[in-house]
């Protein structure tokens, strides 16, 4: 188990720099960075104090270095609009969308697991092509614009839900399900073939021929094993959600770190920008390393190949 | 020769099946009955067939211009409307600078199949390059490519995508790369396990007994008999790309106005989702029709070509 971690967390710390490697070069995605941060009207003088200032007048290694071992101290630079510290900016912003994530998820995971344990104990049936039709509508609709419908029949049509902001628990209802949705096609297939896997195992036949409740063989004997990968493509898919969240609290207006990468997007803010990109790809980097750990301590079978 | 010989030689010469043919179906009867018997792929055909159909005649069908701005006439609503406005001149009515929003729905078919395929392509190109290695050679070079991909993963696309086009500008093509170069990741790792479930059969050897290069092994020997498994994920990403394009124009960094993007025509609706909620409703219906029909189709060749796989 010792061996199999060390390495996997060997993987992840490459993986992680070579993201800060990528992240690193959008600084020289425009040509010049001196030239893209002045103004138009700037001499070449000025470009050059900029230059300088700015510290891209360095070796480009020694730039990368410097970044790198600042953004490792929780140093990612001061945001060029907000004039604040980029690392207290994204913490600060976090938690929103940490709970609209989270609230997705459960969502995401309240809908399919249900639906997937459904249709595979009842293949072909009513309840298998319901769960076929939510798996095949959710993977088409473009969230957008499931974001704009809901918000025109639920908050403007109806007037049930606020449409903007972040006041209540009533502001989150909307975003997590569009959110949610986005995920629930890929765990509900991925649930329904585990219980079909291991509702035909000889275990289950074993289990229900010593005559155990047909609850009990359900969810104790089968659920346990199908649930494992699920768990695990779970925990990548709330990674994905996170990164994907930046459309969806744009539309509702949710002041996290999505709404946060739109507008540092906008405002061409590149240390902030560069801050959310590094944050997001190493909290994915980290949720698959411990989903790998876990499966890993849960089947052994994992750690020896 | 007896006379009864005589007449079974005639029926053969005559093109009429005999009783053996009869009971055996030829390979390409059996598919043809499996796609025909297979409800939602034909579905999925038929509206994917009509989309590309109305993108390629989009200048021969259209009632007018999709660039062409008649502000007198801005915001007249669909004939499923009631009002004084309403007539057959626009069937989907006009936005708000008074464009026929059904022309702009035939042309923005084109930009959303003409992104879709070719973001598709480099994509797929990609990501079939290193899976095949990958699962090919195994190794150090599927634990290279095995590396690349968990790198890919670990970025999230709709924030990089848009980070990248803002710093470098928006163009159709800067677009069309920046999907290409993101979404490669499920065709390595498709492409990556089938190949190594070719990789030990006995052709496979037998090529190699032969003495045919590597190359030859993989174009013509292993790319042929995963080609089914490489159709079904590129209509995948097919229309995981055109969803992406239209959020990339939703917000702004896709495709670039004047030109007539479903997922652009949603956010210049946005704005007048309190009056005029059906200038949301039809392109955003487009899209989920499109994407639907393509993905019915990718779900029904694969159950087509390979039943056991199906889940």
């Amino acid at each position: 188990m010792l061996a199999y971690a060390l390495k996997r967390l060997g993987v992840a710390v490459l993986v992680a720099l070579t993201v800060s490697v990528i992240t690193f070069s959008m600084v020289y995605l425009p040509g010049d960075p001196a030239m893209a941060l002045a103004p138009e009207s700037a001499s070449q003088e000025d470009i050059e104090h900029i230059r300088h200032v700015y510290g891209f007048d360095r070796p480009i290694t020694v730039q990368y270095l410097d970044w790198l071992v600042k953004a490792l101290h929780g140093n990612f630079g001061r945001s060029h609009y907000l004039n604040e510290d980029a690392a207290t900016v994204i913490f600060n912003r976090l938690p929103t969308t940490m709970i609209l994530g989270a609230c997705a998820m459960a969502f995401a995971l309240a809908l399919s697991i249900p639906l997937g344990v459904l249709a595979a104990v009842h293949p072909n049936s009513i309840f298998d092509r319901f769960a076929l039709t939510v798996a095949v509508v959710g993977q088409a609709m473009p969230s957008f614009w499931f974001a704009l419908t809901l918000m025109l029949w639920f908050g403007i049509n109806w007037r049930l839900l606020p449409i903007t902001g972040t006041d209540s628990w009533r502001n989150f209802v909307m975003p997590s399900v569009v959110l949610g949705y986005y995920v629930t096609p890929a765990v509900m297939r991925l649930t329904r073939a585990g219980m079909l896997d291991v509702l035909s195992s000889d275990y289950i036949r074993t289990a229900r021929a010593k005559g155990l409740r047909p609850m009990r063989v359900l969810f104790k004997h089968a659920l346990r094993n199908a649930i494992l990968p699920v768990v695990s493509l779970a925990s990548v898919q709330f990674g994905f959600m996170l990164g994907g969240s930046i459309v969806i609290e744009t539309i509702f207006a949710i002041n996290g770190l999505g709404f946060l990468a739109w507008e540092s997007i906008q405002r061409a803010d590149l240390p902030m920008m560069q801050a959310i990109v590094l944050v997001l790809s190493v909290f994915y980097i980290l949720l698959t390393l411990l989903a790998d750990l876990l499966n890993a301590f849960l089947d052994p079978r994992i750690r020896v190949t | 020769m007896t006379e009864q010989n005589m007449a079974e030689r005639t029926i053969a010469r005559a093109g009429i099946p005999t009783a053996e043919e009869i009971l055996e179906p030829t390979p390409g009867a059996i598919l043809q009955r499996r796609i025909f018997g297979h409800t939602s792929l034909v579905i999925g055909i038929v509206i994917l067939a009509s989309i590309i159909l109305m993108a390629i005649f989009a200048g021969v069908i259209s009632p007018g211009d999709p660039y062409d701005q008649v502000l007198s006439r801005k915001l007249i609503p669909p004939i499923w409307h009631d009002g004084p406005k309403v007539s057959w001149t626009h069937p989907l009515g006009t936005d708000s600078l008074g464009r026929d929003y059904l022309t702009r729905l035939f042309y923005g078919a084109r930009i959303s199949l003409f992104i879709g395929f070719t973001a598709m392509l480099i994509s797929g190109l990609i990501g079939t390059t290193l899976g095949v290695l990958a699962g090919y050679f195994g190794g150090r070079v599927d634990m290279l490519v095995n590396f690349i991909l968990t790198t890919r993963l670990s970025l999230p696309v709709v924030l990089v995508a848009l980070a990248v086009i803002s710093l470098i500008g928006s163009s159709l093509s800067v677009v069309i790369w920046v999907l290409g170069l993101l979404i490669w990741d499920r065709f390595a790792v498709v492409m990556r396990s089938a190949t190594q479930q070719m990789r030990g059969l006995e052709f496979v050897t037998a090529a190699k007994a032969l003495g045919c290069s590597t190359p030859r092994i993989l174009l013509s020997e292993i790319m042929p008999n995963i080609a089914n498994h490489l159709i079904v994920v590129a209509t995948l990403e097919m229309a995981h790309a055109i969803l992406l394009e239209a959020a990339l124009s939703f917000l702004g960094l896709g495709v670039q106005p004047p030109q007539p993007s479903w997922g652009l025509m949603v956010s210049e609706a946005k704005g007048l989702i309190f009056f005029d909620s059906w200038l949301i409703g039809i392109p955003g219906f487009a899209l989920f029709t499109l994407v639907l029909s393509i993905n019915l189709l990718g779900d029904g060749i694969r159950d087509v070509t390979a039943p056991e796989n199906r889940n």
